[in-house]
């Protein structure tokens, strides 16, 4: 149960919006919350990120999809999704049941595609938009609007043309400086920024003598991207003044306060739900003992506070 | 019974033939399964990240079974630890057998390698006239004593030191084997002989499908398999093995 709790306040705020808590989920990694609701109270969460959705339903990559590799895994689902109507359907009425707020991540081949989910999500209960420019494993557009800062910077424009919600850029590792994407992304008008998605990677199956993955290469995440991810949330908090949302690894409440001490005012939990299903929950316990323990208030102290 | 994520304990452990282990667990997961679903297993390590699944082989009211071969760092893990032992499950995972849907009068179950455990609690439970076809690479057989108990069974190994010499699909052809209804567990080229043979005697077959996973629970979409038509849940012809499966009436699957 989540009571209210006057002397230490975990509530964060990112565009107007309020969060009970600065915890939520890396999409893909939770689905739409309803399978991991027989472990964890998504009443608790800070929000649920869903896994990304397009216009029309995706079949996704051949498999194998998924592999292990040293303290973390890689990844070529290839934004597998049912489409925006079964999405609205079923998994936006799942989700009306929860007390927490809802952000729906997109992902298209073209900018229409993009818009078109956008557009359909207008009426619906959803507290943000979090755009997929940063995919590493579909072909076509997804990541190509995230490496170059004036296509990344022409498809924000025209989503916060149509969006009703707020417009989170889910940026991409992949690039030679985060900041310029960065810096792109707020100057056409985003209203909050989430990173890192996954870092492109290979793994080779000795045995086989073959690629691991179906798809030859796949998105790694787990602990071992986080000082990667939390060197360039710090990059990205020095560079723009709108919120950030960081993930990359985290596994416990010591890997997040490193987030948001880096200048994230929300994280999200990825990979590590695999390795534990009750890792958001321990996340958010833990938040609160440290800041009993070192008298902290208000969490928001916390956010960007090592410069 | 919902799934369950816990700290379990070891009872016994033991190996069977080189390389095969057996593990009796104490846990509340035995309560609500059903055999040919699974567990997920952590290694303690949390370098490796993601659970290895492990079908279940024998339930008991407060116990599991796990028969698993040695293939890795995980499973290596696992084969060291010992009664009184701590170790990380999760489960029950996947849908199981149908026992009771099916016309059980005649079953056959089919076994290929690591792929046969799950049929012991399966030719514990069932109660027809059954048929147990397994395969082994050589001599070293395991279960097989205890399989017998169950059922009439016919043994085929890759070497023909026992039994028919090839394939669990080389044994039943040889000696003829039909029944009412198929269960099979093993790699994916003995299910796809399953499937043909199913399809061929106009058998009923259901099969447990294999695939890399990283969640176990549905929500990754890791472990998709191929279905003949639109799956309901992905919309697209992908099913999940991990939660949609790993049995699938073979009819439904392309293979
Ligand atoms: C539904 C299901 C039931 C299974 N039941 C059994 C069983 O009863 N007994 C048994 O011995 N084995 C079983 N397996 C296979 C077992 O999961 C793998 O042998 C095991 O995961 C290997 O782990 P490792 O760390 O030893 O090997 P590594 O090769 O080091 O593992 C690396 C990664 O690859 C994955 N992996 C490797 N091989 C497989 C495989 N064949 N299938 C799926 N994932 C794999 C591991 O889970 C891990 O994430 C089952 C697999 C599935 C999908
Ligand atoms: C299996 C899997 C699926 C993912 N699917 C998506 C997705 O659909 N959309 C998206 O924006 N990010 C997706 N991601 C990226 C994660 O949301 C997250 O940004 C990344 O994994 C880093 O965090 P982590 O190290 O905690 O996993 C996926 C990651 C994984 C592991
Ligand atoms: S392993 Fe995640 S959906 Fe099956």
């Amino acid at each position: 149960m989540e009571t209210v709790d006057n002397k230490y306040d975990l509530s964060v705020n990112i565009a107007g919006v309020t969060f009970k808590n600065p915890v939520m989920e890396g999409s893909g990694t939770f689905g739409s919350g309803m399978e991991y609701s027989e472990f964890v109270d998504l009443n608790r969460l800070g929000a649920v990120v869903t896994k990304g959705v397009a216009n029309v339903p995706w079949p996704g990559n051949p498999t194998p999809r998924v592999c292990e590799v040293y303290g973390g895994m890689l990844n070529a689902i290839g934004l597998q999704n049912p489409g925006i109507d079964t999405f609205i359907e079923r998994d936006l009425e799942f989700l009306k049941n929860y007390d927490t707020r809802v952000i729906v991540n997109v992902c298209g081949k073209t900018v229409e595609d993009y818009l078109e989910v956008v557009e359909r999500l207008s009426d619906e209960a959803v507290d943000m938009l979090e755009i997929n420019v940063s995919c590493p494993n579909v072909k076509e557009g997804a990541i190509a609007f995230g490496q170059k800062a004036d296509a990344l910077y022409d498809i924000t424009s025209r989503i916060k043309k149509t969006a009703k919600q707020p417009v989170i850029m889910k940026l991409s590792p992949n690039v030679t400086d985060i900041t310029e994407m960065a810096r792109a992304a707020e100057a056409a008008g985003a209203d909050a920024l989430s990173l890192i998605n996954t870092i492109t990677a290979m793994k080779i199956d000795i045995n086989r003598r073959a690629f691991a993955l179906a798809n030859k290469t796949g998105g790694l995440s787990g602990p071992a991207i986080k000082p990667v991810a939390v060197r360039m949330v710090y990059q990205t908090a020095q560079a723009v003044k709108i919120p950030i949302i960081g993930m990359g690894g985290i596994a416990n409440a010591e890997d997040a306060l490193e987030f948001i001490m880096a200048g994230a005012s929300a994280v999200a939990v990825g990979a590590m739900n695999f390795h534990d299903p009750y890792t958001t929950v321990r996340v958010i316990d833990g938040l609160r003992d440290y800041m009993e323990k070192n008298h902290v208030g208000d969490i928001k102290e916390l956010i960007g506070c090592v410069k | 019974m919902g799934k369950i994520r816990e700290t379990a304990k070891v009872i016994s452990q033991e190996m069977l033939v080189k390389d095969i282990y057996s593990m009796w667990i104490e846990t509340d997961i035995a309560k609500g399964s059903v055999p040919g679903q699974f567990i997920s297993v952590y290694t303690k390590s949390e370098a490796r990240l993601l659970p290895r699944p492990i079908s279940i082989c024998e339930i008991r009211e407060d116990a599991l079974r796990i028969v698993y071969r040695i293939a890795g760092a995980g499973t290596r893990e696992f084969s060291t630890y010992k009664a009184g032992d701590s170790i990380d499950i999760l489960g029950p995972l996947g849908n199981g057998f149908p026992v009771s849907e099916a016309d059980n009068s005649r079953p056959v179950l089919i076994g290929g390698g690591i792929g046969i455990p799950p049929m012991l609690e399966l030719a514990k439970q069932l109660k027809g006239d059954k048929t147990i076809v397994v395969g082994y690479r050589d001599a070293d057989m395991f279960l097989d004593k205890e399989l017998e108990k169950y059922g009439r069974l016919i043994i085929a190994t890759d070497d023909g030191s026992v039994g028919t010499k090839g394939n669990v699909m080389d044994a039943m052809a040889k000696q003829d084997i039909s029944g009412s209804v198929i269960y099979a567990c093993g790699p994916a080229p003995m299910l796809r002989g399953v499937k043909a043979f199913s399809e061929e005697k106009g058998i009923e077959a259901y099969i447990s499908m294999e695939e890399r996973m990283a969640c176990g629970v549905g929500a990754c979409l890791g472990c998709v398999c191929r279905t003949k038509d639109t799956d309901d849940h992905s919309k697209v012809r992908n099913a999940r093995v991990c939660k949609d499966g790993p049995v699938f009436k073979a009819s439904d699957i392309d293979l």
